[in-house]
């Protein structure tokens, strides 16, 4: 099945085994979502359950967290992820601190999900990559899905955390193929993935950007090069178990991300990876990150500003050295 | 009313005396309104959301005077464990969902209780829950986007939720016809009541000095919510004797404006038409302020003797679950690690 199905899947699951679970946002009722993840589940759960709400991002946001508070499991979808920027006051203040605010009188059960990432020449507003303005809200999680299966699992667990969840997803992976795990299959939220294991470098990625690494793989092998390829899966906590045995065998490690380089999610890992495992290291963290410009509207624009797998490529050639296939 | 006039003044004092410290924010003069609404109409299980100027709308819920005094004085025994100051009172037993410091964050967050409520009703199949929600906010607020946003949805969606404008004419130094437009064509005024019927819902204007009037308004409003009609935006003209916040140095209103509200003090006025309708005496209330002067003593108190919060508060509730802290590098997720409960874990 397509991840749109696999959201689906995960949120039709939830919602029936725990009737306080709803959905809000904008189109997500009759529309069915603007990615489909919500189609036709207000037939079955109704209006109040697939909550369509008018387009006022704070608003809705903070109705979600008033609904969460007081015993309510809400999901809030942003249409595109860029939009929440119109609900910063509600996600920093209240998702994020109330319950330490209220001195842990109140927990804020929320998943606050929607496509972000850069799609095909959307242009810079519907481009957003919103996880490293988030990353210093204290007291959320922030989890990015980029498989089917993980998708799914991914989603259920945030579903059931009483902690509030930014979930990524992304506009071009709605239609990837892939399996889902079977039966009530839910992963670890603060656990990064073994993509492909490796003895060469370490490449931490997530999101698209692990499709972008793979391709890039694809070409390393053939060239003689065996990187070990994380995805990060949660970019709030970084699983620092994972990512440390990584980096005590490669003792080599590329960050490749989607989001600007200023304060993006590399630019955390990057720095607590030199903090604490500067002895591991035969060499500094590259870091991959799209450019700091807004996304443009043309096409060779757009692709130069992001991370393609060129660039991925020659990042492994320099810090392992050229080689020569075996 | 007279506990929270009593309260709030002692603040003050306790401010000036070094026990109480950043931004409060004081509501005397305005008690009228909290008990016409909260004391008088709204039952415990009842929601309220407030701003800043939330200490006497915890006291008329009937949050634990001591408790809100601890909270003050940054103590652990605080409402919200010395965590959250004066701007950020909680307490859910009683269903305060918070005093907020941005003002009109914390309207949609009382929209959300009215949803849960609606939900509950209408999902659950709680016919008989008639809780409601009421939000507290002031005239510079009517101009936050978010107010707006949330009148509309109140209606759209039926809910359960009472907005009240405790419209003391005054956001810091912006006299409220200097911020906000009038609000009709025909009209000089900036009403914020009139905004009300803009957005499908009744729209009330009260005098917010007078307990009495405000208590007959409010019934109405609590009452229509309760039978499933929909919220209310009421405003009530009222005053604050003090400046916005004890910082303030109150230079731009004027002595008249200050004398009028003095004159309409609303507690001196119900004193005079409890008596005058029989229904205590002058002794009775001599009683009673004797009695709430005690109470507050004991709560400056009870602050005073409370231990400060400890280290392991440091971590403790930035999660309700903490795992959120994540993984560290032995594998052990960082809250199992002995620093955590001691504040001096490493968690990122």
């Amino acid at each position: 099945m397509m991840m749109w199905e696999a959201l689906r899947e995960g949120l039709d699951e939830e919602m029936e085994k725990d009737p306080t679970v709803c959905l809000m946002g904008e189109d997500v009722g009759h529309y069915g979502g603007s990615y489909k993840v919500s189609y036709g589940l207000y037939k079955k759960y109704g209006d109040m359950r697939l909550l369509d709400t008018p387009i006022c991002e704070n608003g809705f946001m903070g109705m979600g967290v008033g609904a969460a508070m007081t015993g309510l499991r809400p999901i809030v979808e942003g249409m595109n992820m860029g939009f929440l920027l119109l609900a910063f006051n509600q996600i920093s203040n209240n998702c994020g601190m109330l319950h330490y605010t209220s001195g842990g009188q109140f927990k804020v059960p929320m998943v606050i999900r929607g496509p972000g990432g850069v799609g095909r020449q959307l242009g810079a507003e519907h481009s957003q990559r919103l996880e490293s303005y988030f990353q210093s809200i204290p007291g959320v999680q922030l989890v990015a899905c980029s498989t089917v299966a993980n998708s799914k699992a991914l989603l259920k667990s945030a579903i059931r955390s009483d902690n509030p969840i930014i979930f990524f997803e992304h506009v071009l992976l709605y239609n990837v193929k892939g399996e889902v795990h079977p039966g009530d299959y839910c992963q670890c939220l603060e656990r990064a993935e073994m993509v492909r294991e490796g003895t060469d470098v370490s490449i931490f990625c997530y999101s698209r950007m692990r499709y972008v690494v793979m391709q890039a793989v694809a070409e390393l092998e053939k060239q003689g090069y065996n990187p070990e390829v994380i995805d990060l899966i949660s970019l709030k906590p970084f699983d620092m178990e994972t990512i440390s045995k990584s980096i005590k065998k490669t003792r080599k490690a590329i960050i490749v991300e989607e989001c600007m380089k200023t304060g993006g999610i590399g630019a955390s890992l990057s720095a607590v990876i030199h903090e604490s495992l500067f002895n591991e290291l035969d060499h500094e963290v590259l870091r991959l990150s799209s450019q700091d410009v807004p996304t443009s509207y043309a096409y060779e624009l757009e692709a130069a500003t992001i991370v393609q797998p060129e660039k991925v490529v020659e990042a492994v050639h320099k810090v392992c050295g050229t080689r020569v296939a075996a | 009313m007279v506990l929270g006039r009593e309260f709030e003044e002692m603040c003050a004092q306790m401010y000036y005396r070094g026990k109480m410290f950043g931004f409060v924010h004081l509501y005397s003069g305005q008690e009228a309104v909290s008990t016409g609404v909260i004391k008088a109409c709204l039952r415990k299980d009842d929601f309220i959301s407030s701003t800043y100027r939330d200490h006497v709308h915890a006291l008329s819920k009937g949050v634990s005077a001591r408790k809100v005094m601890a909270e003050l004085f940054g103590k652990k025994t605080g409402v919200s464990r010395g965590q959250g100051g004066s701007m950020h009172l909680f307490d859910r037993e009683h269903g305060l969902l918070g005093g907020y410091a941005f003002i009109g964050e914390g309207i949609p967050i009382g929209l959300g209780a009215a949803y849960q409520v609606a939900y509950s009703r209408r999902v659950l199949g709680n016919e008989s829950d008639d809780r409601v929600a009421v939000n507290f906010f002031g005239d510079g607020t009517c101009n936050v986007g978010q107010f707006y946003e949330s009148l509309n949805m109140a209606t759209l969606y039926k809910l359960p939720c009472i907005f009240v404008v405790e419209n003391n004419k005054w956001a810091i130094g912006m006299n409220h016809p200097r911020a906000t437009a009038p609000s009709g064509i025909a009209d000089n005024e900036p009403w914020i009541y009139k905004k009300g019927p803009a957005f499908g819902m009744p729209g009330v204007h009260v005098d917010g000095m007078d307990v009495m009037k405000v208590r007959e308004v409010a019934m109405e409003a609590v009452e229509r919510a309760r039978r499933g009609e929909g919220p209310t935006l009421i405003e009530a003209e009222t005053y604050r004797y003090r400046g916005h916040s004890l910082a303030d140095p109150d230079e731009l209103r004027r002595k008249e404006e200050k004398e009028h509200y003095a004159a309409r003090d609303p507690i001196p006025q119900f004193a005079k038409y409890m008596v005058a309708n029989g229904l205590a005496t002058e002794s009775d209330i001599k009683a009673l302020e004797a009695k709430v002067k005690e109470v507050v003593d004991d709560c400056v108190e009870y602050a005073e003797n409370s231990p400060k919060p400890d280290m392991s508060q440091l971590l403790e509730n930035v999660f309700a679950d903490p795992k959120g802290f994540g993984i560290g590098p032995d594998g052990r997720y960082r809250y199992e690690n002995p620093g955590f409960t001691a504040g001096t874990a490493e968690v990122s």
